[in-house]
């Protein structure tokens, strides 16, 4: 049941509670660590695509003065991975590396010169091998395959489910639509490069820092691979500069430094390069794939059919989930009745791609938009109406057995279209102008933990010291989204007291019970419903003790502003908390959340896109084509986003603006690409982030659907948003110069070409048009649920 | 973060004293060091062993109008200051205005955005990168792996006021060993990525002499992703001078940024010099512009994209100026 806010908290638009110190400079990165005596390590990365290391010879390196250690891949030789299903990564190569950028061997030295001069020192035998860059080539026999030894294809793994008769839904459709698309790669290019510090602590313990979203799966996995107790281990998750899905995967640098504290005794500390950002990579997945869906002459969908193919680069990372999420998610903006997916993930000799802001759904996302819009003008109706005739209704379970809960996309829709005057505007702007809808949704956390568990996935506790101050205690990481805000916010709330008057330790082993980390927009509705419940616990614990005080009926007291109100009485909560202590002993209480067991399916894949909730957006987009130069300028984006509850407005427009931001980089310059397996330019010149000139004004639209099982009602905003903006410019752009690009970015040169080809007499259609030569297995046939069979 | 490779560094006061010190082996020089330090962090001169810095070399940040009404610029004036600075001719302001980000442009200086080196996607990336990859000319091997058919570095010239100061016909002032000359900015390039400069590496670029701007029309067009930050992928600097009937009795047409030296397209000026300019002659031009260049693959999007654009942006300069 809802709680319903009452002490003016949430929802009021507060600075977070770390803004001073974010703007003054006085919080901590990983990079401010400093230690007496500490050392620099650094990481031999590999020159080679695709080699056998034939030998390493460390001598040279060994015998400078000022390194303390050199390690190689059998210093460390457990096998690790994010996923139990893809346990690939080494903390350095042994026997081989699959990626220029792969971490070979790693230095500690006095100072970051010696350490870089040491790996200069270290010699690297290779044997080349074939390298395999792309997906049309990965999907065939390699006598080396990037993992394994026996002749097959680079397949990493593959998934076919069918959800109700699609063939059924196929023949009674009036009109049935095929569309090829791809999506580009990229990186998260968070600000901060990742990095780490560790050290062996007075206790024997050792102690990591990391710029790190997923501190508990850190924890886990260091060790794993160090093969020596949690217990032994403490993990601190630093703020971060930016995470984005770029730090919620473990790395060679988190477990090197960890190892090179043990061995040489000594604090050490490894920052990357921007080059080894762009190594470390985990961005978004090369998307290629293929759509096709009947549809009735109104617009109503009958059947969809949808394949992804997904270039993960050399390791597995997330890219299990990545390829179930590329699948999933169509379903929870439109009833689709009869759905089938089909999914390839290929491994490839380059940086292994992972999560980022949307994982996996940003790809499958911007053709199923594009690809309605297209329908819609087969069909004569205009891109509102054939998203409207298919909208999902809240409260019903989706063909794929995703249970929706409250859901805002009727809403979000007719805000953003009216705002923006989409319907006038469309097709009556002047040429080179035009406007774009498109739609999204997204989970608010993953149904399911990365390893198997029953336990909780959020846990938060609260402690009162006798002078009524409140500390809050949770692993949640703050990656910049506000998630100490929005603990403090909820917990301010349910107490009456002032975010900034509360105490928040947060992301860190030792000192806080676990939370699974900054992913899948997970925090805000996990560990906010946990923090929720641990108040309201406390906030029983001294009222009721403040009642049995003053012998007053439990519906007597209530939690005022600063104070409990008690009958006539106004006790100051420093007063009330003492009382409840002097009751109760040591005030601590505690709350858990975990997704209720009814919002997946039971087929294998059901565990990737469950949620308790889904956040939905609509977003209307106007660009300006520039005809001779083929270039778009975004003038002004509409996004409407049903957030459940805004906790905090101000940090709620900060994640659809950053949302946007981010995805207009997407569409229209970003991309993680290579000349042959060489990026194409890893620095932040190179790779094209859109300035402050590019981003256009944002109308942010806070759409509430009170959600009945989010704290306070509230859903997810850190990465839904930039979901719809992909499609939508691309919408735009046709709505201006009448092409069809579809593929992103939609760099200048593929606008021209679009329109050359139009000049020509053609269709002005950019885009891929064949598909790779690949077998899916036959469907996994999955009923839809009952009741939908039943409706 | 990228580091620096040790390195000596000298700040002399005088001029006499940065000549002597960059007769030695492996010296290099730094203006405003907005180039240098970024190239030097990626390994791009291995030979180097000392910066020499102009820093605390006196007046040669001034901007001043002589007698004769010529525009004096330090070579140490930086590009912020130029592009405020409303004695100087609005198209060079604005040219100085579009290199890099305001950051850069507050240290970022006018000799060295002269000297800024040649660029090219297999050279100016981190040395780790450049390992995977088989060295190219420049680098100390063999081959340009852009046009892999003539043993030459096409790595292209990145400044946007040469071309624009090429345009104008400013002069360029050199102090070096064997003491001071002065030459035309035009004359300061050759086309050759491996040294772009004709300038002894001991010569010191101390001023830039911009004729006074009288009855010229100018303009400054880059070509790049991003309205900030990126460096031009094509420039286009055009200046006209016109009579009181409107005929044009001198232009220059100069690009940026499509070889390894500022580009004249002398074939562009004859078309419009001589009679009043029509639209029939800035086509013509911009045409005369696309033949005579070949950008490569070596820089942000592709060479035929940038060989397109050369029409479009010199007729669009020449839109400009006939509009003012």
């Amino acid at each position: 049941m809802t709680v319903h806010p009452h002490h003016g908290i949430v929802g009021k638009a507060a600075p977070r509670v770390d803004a001073l110190a974010q703007a003054t400079g006085a919080v901590r990165y990983v990079d401010d660590i400093s230690y007496p005596g500490m050392l620099h390590g650094k990481i031999l990365r590999s020159t080679q695509a695709h080699a056998r290391i034939v030998s390493i010879d460390t001598s040279a390196a060994e015998a400078l003065p000022g390194v303390h250690a050199v390690l190689t891949g059998t210093d460390l030789p457990v096998a690790f991975g994010l996923l139990p299903v893809s346990q690939d990564e080494h903390a350095l190569a042994i026997d081989k590396v699959r990626h220029v950028g792969d971490p070979v061997a790693s230095v500690a030295a006095d100072d970051p010169d010696t350490a870089q001069r040491a790996i200069d020192l270290i010699e690297v035998v290779y044997e080349a091998l074939p390298a395999v860059t792309g997906i049309f080539e990965a999907v065939e026999v390699a006598d080396e395959p990037i993992h394994g030894d026996e002749p097959h294809d680079n397949r990493d793994r593959e998934m076919s489910l069918e959800f109700g008769d699609v063939d059924a839904g196929f023949e009674i459709a009036d009109h049935v639509r095929e569309d090829v698309f791809f999506y580009q790669g990229n990186n998260h290019a968070a600000l901060e490069a990742h990095g780490a510090v560790a050290l062996v602590e007075e206790d024997g313990r050792l102690h990591v820092f990391s710029a790190t979203q997923v501190p508990h799966y850190l924890h886990r996995i260091l060790a794993r691979v160090l093969e020596i107790p949690e217990s032994r281990i403490r993990v601190t998750a630093n703020p971060t500069g930016g995470g984005f899905g770029a730090k919620t995967d473990v790395f060679s640098h988190e477990l090197v430094t960890a190892h090179l504290a043990r061995v040489t005794g000594r604090p050490v500390k490894i920052v990357l390069t921007r080059e080894e950002v762009f190594y470390a990579h985990r961005g978004r997945h090369p998307v290629l794939m293929w759509v096709k869906t009947g549809f009735r002459d109104d617009g109503r969908i009958t059947a969809m059919s949808f394949k992804t193919y997904l270039d993960g680069g050399a390791y597995g990372s997330y890219g299990a989930a990545s390829l179930l999420y590329t699948g999933q998610l169509q379903t929870v903006t439109y009833n689709i009745p009869a759905y089938r997916f089909e999914g390839v993930r290929v491994f490839t000799n380059k940086p292994a791609c992972g999560p980022k802001r949307g994982h996996g759904t940003p790809q499958p996302r911007f053709g199923l938009e594009v690809h309605l819009d297209k329908a819609a003008d087969d069909l004569g109706i205009d891109p509102v109406t054939i998203r409207k005739r298919n909208l999902v209704e809240p409260f019903t379970t989706t063909v794929n057995h995703l249970r929706i809960t409250s859901c805002g996309l009727d809403e979000c829709i007719d805000r953003a279209v009216d705002m923006s005057e989409f319907q006038n505007r469309r097709r009556n702007l002047s040429p080179g102008h035009g406007v774009g809808l498109a739609v999204g949704a997204y989970m608010s956390g993953a149904g399911l933990p990365i390893y198997f568990n029953d336990m909780p996935q959020s846990e938060v506790m609260i402690k009162v010291d006798r002078g009524g101050g409140v500390t809050v205690y949770s692993m949640a990481a703050d990656c910049g989204q506000g998630s100490t805000t929005m603990l403090a916010t909820v917990v301010g709330e349910a107490l009456g007291l002032q975010p900034s008057a509360l105490a928040l330790v947060t992301a860190d082993t030792d000192l806080t019970p676990v939370d699974l980390g900054s992913y899948s927009s997970r925090v805000t509705f996990m560990a906010g419903n946990a923090a929720l419940e641990a108040a309201l616990k406390l906030a029983d614990l001294v009222l009721s003790a403040v009642a049995d005080k003053l012998d007053l009926d439990l519906d007597d007291v209530e939690l005022g502003k600063g104070v409990v109100l008690a009958g006539d009485h106004e006790i100051p909560w420093a007063e009330a908390v003492q009382i409840a202590e002097a009751r109760w002993g040591l005030l601590v209480t505690t709350g858990t959340y975990k997704p209720p067991k009814d919002i997946k399916g039971d087929y294998r894949g059901s565990g990737v896109g469950p949620s308790p909730a889904y956040s939905f957006s609509a977003c209307v987009a106007e660009v300006t084509c520039d005809r001779d130069t083929g270039f778009v300028s975004v003038k002004k984006v509409w996004l409407a986003h049903d957030v459940g509850r805004s906790i905090n407005p101000l940090l709620v427009q900060g994640q659809i603006e950053g949302s946007v931001h981010m995805a207009l980089g997407e569409v229209l310059m970003e991309e993680q690409s290579f000349r042959g397996a060489l990026h194409n330019g890893p620095s932040l010149l190179d790779y094209k982030i859109p300035t402050v000139l590019e981003m256009p004004a944002v109308e942010s639209i806070i759409v509430e659907s009170i959600d009945a099982e989010g704290p306070f009602g509230a859903k997810e905003v850190g990465q839904g948003p930039l979901l719809p903006v992909v499609p939508a410019v691309v919408n735009a752009v046709h709505d201006a110069l009448g092409i069809r690009v579809d593929e992103i970015p939609l760099r200048p040169d593929k606008i021209l070409a679009g329109l050359d080809d139009l000049a020509k007499g053609g269709t002005g259609r950019i885009g891929p048009t064949t598909l790779p030569d690949y077998t899916f297995r036959s469907p996994i046939l999955v009923d839809p649920p009952p009741e939908r069979v039943n409706a | 973060m990228l580091r620096l490779p040790p390195l000596r560094y000298e700040a002399p006061t005088t001029l006499e004293e940065v000549v002597a010190l960059l007769a030695q082996d492996g010296a290099l020089l730094s203006a405003g060091g907005t180039d240098l330090v970024p190239n030097l962090k990626r390994r791009q001169y291995p030979d180097a062993r000392t910066v020499v810095s102009l820093r605390r070399v006196e007046s040669l940040s001034d901007i001043a109008i002589d007698d004769e009404g010529f525009i004096r610029v330090g070579a140490l004036t930086t590009l912020a200051s130029v592009a405020r600075d409303e004695r100087v001719p609005s198209a060079i302001r604005k040219a100085a205005r579009s290199v890099a980000s305001p950051q850069i442009r507050n240290q970022a200086t006018v000799g060295g955005n002269l000297c800024v080196d040649t660029r090219c996607d297999w050279l100016n990336v981190p040395d780790t990168w450049r390992q995977a990859a088989e060295p190219c000319l420049k680098t100390g091997g063999d081959m340009c792996w852009v046009a892999p058919a003539k043993k030459e570095c096409w790595a292209v010239s990145s400044s946007d006021l040469a071309p624009m100061l090429v345009a104008f016909g400013a002069d360029v002032q050199l102090i070096g060993p064997n003491g001071e000359r002065s030459i035309p900015v035009e004359h300061l390039y050759r086309n050759d990525g491996m040294a772009h400069l004709t300038k002894d590496p001991e010569e010191i670029v101390t001023e830039i002499v911009i004729p006074p701007d009288i009855g010229v029309r100018a303009t400054y067009h880059k070509l790049r992703r991003r309205g900030s930050i990126d460096f031009p992928i094509l420039g286009v600097a055009a200046v006209l001078r016109l009579d009181d009937d409107g005929a044009c009795v001198g232009a220059r047409i100069v690009l940026g940024a499509v070889a390894s030296a500022p580009l004249r397209v002398p074939e562009a000026e004859e078309v419009l010099v001589g009679q009043p300019i029509d639209t029939d002659m800035i086509v013509m031009a911009a045409e005369a512009a696309r033949k005579l260049a070949r950008p490569l693959n070596n820089t942000d999007l592709t060479s035929r994209y940038r060989k397109r654009m050369i029409p479009v942006f010199v007729q669009r300069a020449l839109e400009e100026l006939m509009d003012a």
